[in-house]
């Protein structure tokens, strides 16, 4: 057994050296320059169809500290806003949840009709953003009918716990019909839109952590020590996804999953939490939309 | 007459190979000239470079492992897989030329792996 595991010892030390001769031998026949060079990766979607940018809005749940659809809905516009080329639209959230609970029994007219106030809140939309009624104000069905604008629905939103409880809602993104009509409004906008789930979460083990100890001469060392500890923290699981608003049709969905932990005592804002996650994939979400670079270093050859 | 077809054809294979040597000494001149054009940040020209060294020397590993790293650069993957894969066709034991294979294999998968999402997506 010894035998066979000094042998195996000898044999991975061989195989290192003989790698490393290898490069040496190479190298010392060649001159070598390594040079840094940004690999440019393009979008995932073509784009290049759209000149703007809807970010409609989101069924959300999970906590009712954090209105998901609210917050994502802005931070998303704000992001696009600065690091893509499209035009983004600037109108209040499409209330999505009460769109999906009318779908499933009243007419086709009625759940067609985002709750909307204006649609050129930055002032720049009002030209070209949407279609407006003959007086220049909205000819939202909601607002004829008098109701109040609803942005958000966080009362309605806490009825949505877990993932699951988001599966009656899904139906809504397939609804082509729906999102065509979205699109004719907006003028055939590229939109966004898609559902995020931010939970409260909580989790005790063994974590191992830094400390400092100081011997008896005073020196001070970090040792790892492993220690038992309560952590809660949050999970945001948003799905993206990306809508033609020529066609109605989805042209491209995402799921991603990021999760926070912290010390059980700490307290940490839920929103600053959900801001904490969002940072994380905010990369990836633009990717979607726009091209990025990658660094790296090569090693160019005489 | 079989002496004399064999003189020549003796001749002809001994120029054969300074001819060789002159066209590796032409073609790493190309490939000099690029390596100093990309390191100032002129890629454009050091791929024109580099490709010249390859027609001229279509079996210089070294040249078409820059020219691989400068398509890389260009964000043109399928040509830098394909210079990659030549090079190490011709040169399979050349470890900095696997070595930069192995890191552009990253990128290249990973937008592979995208397109093949997309395509998913389009036609579930």
């Amino acid at each position: 057994m010894t035998g066979r595991l000094a042998r195996t010892a000898r044999t991975a030390r061989i195989r290192i050296l003989s790698s490393v001769a290898a490069i040496l031998l190479v190298a010392g026949c060649t001159n070598y320059y390594e040079i840094p060079i940004e690999t440019p990766i393009k979008p995932k979607l073509d784009v290049s169809a759209f000149q703007r940018v809807l970010v409609a809005g989101f069924i959300a749940g999970g906590t009712d500290d954090v209105d998901g659809n609210l917050e994502t809905t802005r931070l998303l516009r704000s992001q696009l806003r600065t690091k893509s080329d499209l035009r983004v639209i600037d109108t209040d959230v499409l209330p999505l949840m009460e769109v999906a609970n009318e779908d499933k029994g009243a007419p086709q007219e009625v759940k067609a009709e985002p709750a909307k106030t204006n649609g050129a809140s930055d002032g720049k939309e009002g030209t070209d953003g949407k279609k407006e009624g003959t007086d220049g104000k909205s000819d939202s069905k909601a607002e004829l009918r008098g109701e109040a604008p609803q942005p958000s629905t966080p009362d309605k939103a806490a009825v949505i716990k877990d993932a699951k409880d988001l599966e009656p809602y899904e139906h809504l993104f397939a609804d082509v019909e729906y999102w065509k009509r979205i699109g004719e409004e907006y003028q055939n906008p590229l939109i966004v839109t898609g559902t995020i789930m931010f939970t409260p979460h909580q989790r005790s083990g063994i974590v191992q952590r830094e400390e400092e100890v100081y011997d008896s001469f005073g020196r001070r060392r970090v040792v790892p020590v492993r220690t038992y500890m309560e952590r809660k923290g949050y999970i945001l699981q948003p799905k993206f996804i990306f809508i033609d608003g020529r066609t109605g049709t989805v042209m491209h969905s995402e799921n991603f999953r990021e999760e926070v932990l912290y010390n059980a005592n700490q307290s940490t804002p839920a929103l600053s939490s959900y801001f904490e996650l969002m940072d994380r994939l905010i990369p990836s979400f633009l990717s979607t939309l726009s091209s990025q670079k990658i660094k790296g270093t090569r090693v160019l050859l005489e | 007459m079989p002496i004399r077809t064999l003189t020549i054809l003796l001749l002809l294979g001994a120029s054969a190979a300074p001819l060789a040597a002159d066209a590796r000494s032409d073609a790493k001149k190309q490939v000099q000239f690029g390596i100093a054009v990309a390191q100032r940040g002129l890629w454009r020209e050091a791929i024109y470079r580099w490709e010249r060294a390859v027609q001229i020397d279509p079996k210089y590993a070294e040249a078409l492992n820059d020219l691989a790293i400068a398509y890389e650069h260009e964000g043109d993957l399928e040509k830098a897989r394909v210079a990659y894969e030549k090079a190490l066709e011709l040169e399979p034991n050349n470890a900095l030329i696997k070595q930069n294979y192995e890191l552009f294999k990253e990128i290249n998968d990973r937008t592979t792996r995208k397109d093949s999402q997309d395509s998913q997506n389009q036609n579930p």
